[in-house]
């Protein structure tokens, strides 16, 4: 070989390192991935957010249940080799694994042995201010993978090689646009939606074509002129009001309609954005074909806490008052477990109630619209305090619908409170807008408080709480999922364990430390006739920031020591 | 509550933010970020101008800047061309005065009657820089990035006191001459966060 013929080659290798990393090679005999497949999952697969379109966090599976639980063993982990918050649930289709890391990463895993097949490293710009470095998914269509990325760009991958397919700029990562979900596929368009909201930005959901890349429409969560909503603003405020749709949005098959959460008014004190501000903090119901707003349902108005509303409402039928309501449940962040209805006319209220301590609302009206007390209503120019705090009594980490127990299982956050000094502040594009300053920022533990975190488990159909699992030294902030071997699996917690209680009871049955902690989403899947159990750990982002500001606390004794790397972590039950 | 003290405010600032931290630094119009340099790492005797408040843009000169603190922001500016440096953002320090005999041995030769100047760029994951306050371990302030809670010690080259961040801040070797602060070399270490950002 000539010095030319062996340079060529080896330059070559090198500059695919930058994108794909070598691994054992491509997948063979990958399942595509058809709308009917999306539609109806096999049990033993996970490839959707929350596996079923109905984003209730429910496994089919049973193999491994509540008497043989206790017998789950590693049986392989993959470390990434990315540290910060890996939030990403391991998305599983006929025996091919694919995680995400923070960093924009892809990793695409033989699920049965742990084997690496190949591997995508984004290249980030080195200027890039990543306000949560982290990325929830990949969403599947047919042989391809959707990589929504914080530079802000849609890439689609080919699922059996990882080499990029289309790369499609979403925004100016520059402006404060960023993206962290995992796309939402619907009938082969590819559904992301906005970060950006502590930036001043005007929120939006946008589908593209899953071929090519090319948008094919974009829905603004703020209407403006003209559009119905519009007089729910001030001035130019809808322009830099934020209500970002940064969470992965469900889907109702029967009556084809996207069910996506905004976040909140931006910046935070309502005072400098007056109006109730739709469609801020509410869940949109939308037509996928066109992005048409069907109707919404806003949790509060006028947001002034930082309360995000934007993991998606669980659609489930519900038996509630003698009938079945085909209902949507969503524990806010707001602290109200809502229950909700999809009538043909929209999204009306059926029900809502305080899950964690809250001296914020003082009831909430027929029509669902929560009373506020203006002494814990932050405004310009003074502190004011209120309960839960910012974090809110559930953020974005998902709650779980079982289908046995028909209990909801959510990832709760009890005695936290917070407050903050709202001042006007100059927006500056792509640089932070809160309406007030970090040192003016505050949580604080309630007094005389026994626990932070909290697994609750409620009856949707009549408003009680079945059982609740305390964490006195940890706060909870991972997602919840629950099997049909009636196991409600989570991390979440600052000891670095992950857990299985049973549905029914809530009794502890397994638990296991880990290299890190979990923020990441658990999943149950089959291959070959093994069930396993997988998930993520690897701490950071947000459950990081909450656990520094516990470290902080007199008398708490909390401390911030949990060590960053993300690993995966594959379980199954020892014969 | 009404104003926090000081004890209460170090707590508040460890607390760190639920979704978001504040930034301040200005982005400048487009044209000026096209100007020919202005994206082009602080070079040696730019001289220094104030990034944000109401002399955002005035020359910095060593007596504007308080003994002990807080840090300025600023961004570097080319004194021939005039253009200010507001390209990229990894062009942006902060800059504090401190005492010179708190300094070690390997600041206080970049130093200039104790002023010292770093890359305001987070190491952990490129949020700015943006508080002076009292680290979570210790009396003494320090320079903090409150998007995940870093603690930086200007007195020891930046190095990481508390927090995630991986690396110490690039520091940027300062002089005086006729009465400014000037830059009197490129950075030393990488301005930026860990892995694109
Ligand atoms: S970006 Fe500074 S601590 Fe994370």
């Amino acid at each position: 070989m000539t010095m030319k013929q062996w340079l060529l080659p080896s330059l070559f290798a090198s500059t695919c390192l930058f994108s794909i990393a070598a691994g054992a090679g491509p997948i063979e005999n990958y399942s595509p991935v058809t709308a009917d497949r999306l539609k109806n999952p096999e049990p033993g697969n996970w490839m959707l957010y929350r596996r079923t379109y109905d984003g209730q966090g429910y496994s089919p599976l049973d193999r491994i249940n509540t008497s043989n639980v206790k017998n789950l063993v590693p049986v392989w982990t993959f470390s990434t080799g990315v540290v910060e918050g890996h939030q990403s649930p391991p998305i599983v289709n006929n025996g091919a694994m694919f995680i995400t890391t923070p960093q924009g990463q892809v990793i695409a895993l033989n699920a049965k042995t742990g084997d690496e097949y190949w591997r995508y490293k984004r290249q980030l710009p080195d200027d890039l201010f990543q306000l949560h470095p982290t990325n929830r998914g990949v969403g599947l269509w047919q042989d391809k993978l959707y990589l929504a990325t914080t530079d802000d760009h849609v890439v689609a991958l080919d699922a059996k090689t990882g080499k990029v397919l289309w790369d499609t700029k979403v925004q100016d990562y520059r402006k404060g646009q960023y993206l962290t979900l995992m796309p939402l596929i619907v009938d082969g368009k590819v559904i992301v939606g906005g970060s950006g909201g502590e930036f001043g930005v005007r929120g939006y959901v946008v589908a593209f074509d899953a071929d090519t890349g090319k948008e094919l429409w974009r829905t603004f969560t703020i209407p403006g002129p003209g559009e119905p909503g519009h007089e729910t603003w001030s001035g130019d405020d809808w322009k830099t009001g934020g209500a970002p749709a940064w969470m992965t949005g469900n889907y109702d098959v029967e009556t084809r309609t996207i069910y996506w959460g905004t976040g909140n008014a931006a910046p935070w004190p309502g005072e400098t954005h007056p109006g109730d501000n739709l469609y801020s903090t509410s869940v949109l119901a939308l037509d996928p074909d066109n992005g048409k707003i069907k109707s919404y349902f806003q949790y509060h108005q006028n947001d002034s806490w930082d309360w995000d509303e934007v993991d998606a409402p669980m659609l489930v039928d519900l038996q509630r008052d003698g009938r079945t309501i085909k209902s949507l449940i969503h524990p806010g962040r707001n602290a109200i477990f809502w229950v909700l209805e999809r009538k043909p006319e929209g999204i009306k209220y059926v029900a809502g109630w305080p899950f964690v301590y809250t001296d914020v609302w003082k009831g909430i009206e027929p029509s669902g619209k929560p009373i506020v007390d203006p002494a814990h209503k932050p405004g310009i120019g003074k502190r004011v305090e209120f309960c839960p705090s910012l974090w809110g009594g559930k953020d974005w980490p998902s709650a779980a619908y079982s289908q046995n127990t028909r209990l909801v299982y959510v990832p709760a956050n009890e005695n936290f409170c917070g407050g903050f000094t709202g001042e006007k502040l100059p927006l500056v594009p792509g640089q932070l807008w809160l309406g007030t300053k970090p040192e003016d920022i505050g949580l604080k533990v309630r007094p005389g408080a026994t626990h932070f975190g909290e697994l609750q488990a409620w009856d949707p159909a009549t408003g009680k709480k079945v059982w609740s699992h305390n964490f006195p030294k940890s706060h909870l902030f991972g997602s919840v999922t629950v099997t049909a071997g009636d196991l409600v699996l989570v991390g979440g917690t600052n000891d670095r364990m992950f857990r299985a209680f049973h549905a029914k009871t809530g009794e502890l049955l397994w638990e296991q430390k880990t290299n890190s902690g979990i923020v990441g989403m658990p999943v149950a899947y089959e291959v070959d006739g093994t069930q396993y159990i997988a998930v993520q750990s690897g701490w950071g982002v947000d459950a990081q920031r909450i656990q520094d500001a516990l470290a902080t606390q007199n008398n708490v004794g909390v401390e911030n020591n949990v060590p960053q790397g993300g690993v995966v972590w594959v379980f199954a039950v020892k014969k | 509550m009404s104003s926090p003290s000081d004890q209460t405010r170090r707590t508040i600032i460890l607390t760190a933010l639920a979704t978001a931290v504040h930034a301040s630094a200005p982005r400048s119009a487009a044209a000026e970020e096209d100007a020919p340099g202005s994206d082009l790492r602080p070079q040696k005797a730019d001289v220094l101008v104030f990034a944000e408040g109401d002399r955002a843009g005035e020359v910095i000169k060593p007596q504007d800047l308080k003994p002990g603190g807080p840090a300025v922001r600023a961004w570097p500016k080319d004194p021939k061309t005039s253009v200010v440096r507001k390209g990229s953002r990894l062009n942006e320090v902060v800059v504090v005065k401190l005492d010179p005999a708190e300094l070690d041995d390997s600041t206080r030769p970049r130093s200039a009657d104790g002023i010292v100047a770093y890359s305001a760029i987070c190491s952990h994951a490129g949020c700015p820089i943006t508080a002076w306050v009292k680290a979570a371990q210790g009396e003494k302030d320090v320079l903090k990035c409150v998007c995940h809670n870093s603690e930086f010690d200007p007195r020891q080259s930046a190095q990481v006191v508390f927090g995630p961040a991986p690396r110490r801040l690039a520091a940027l070797p300062l002089a005086i001459a006729d009465g400014s602060l000037t830059v009197a070399g490129t950075f030393v270490g990488k301005a930026g966060a860990q892995q694109g950002g």
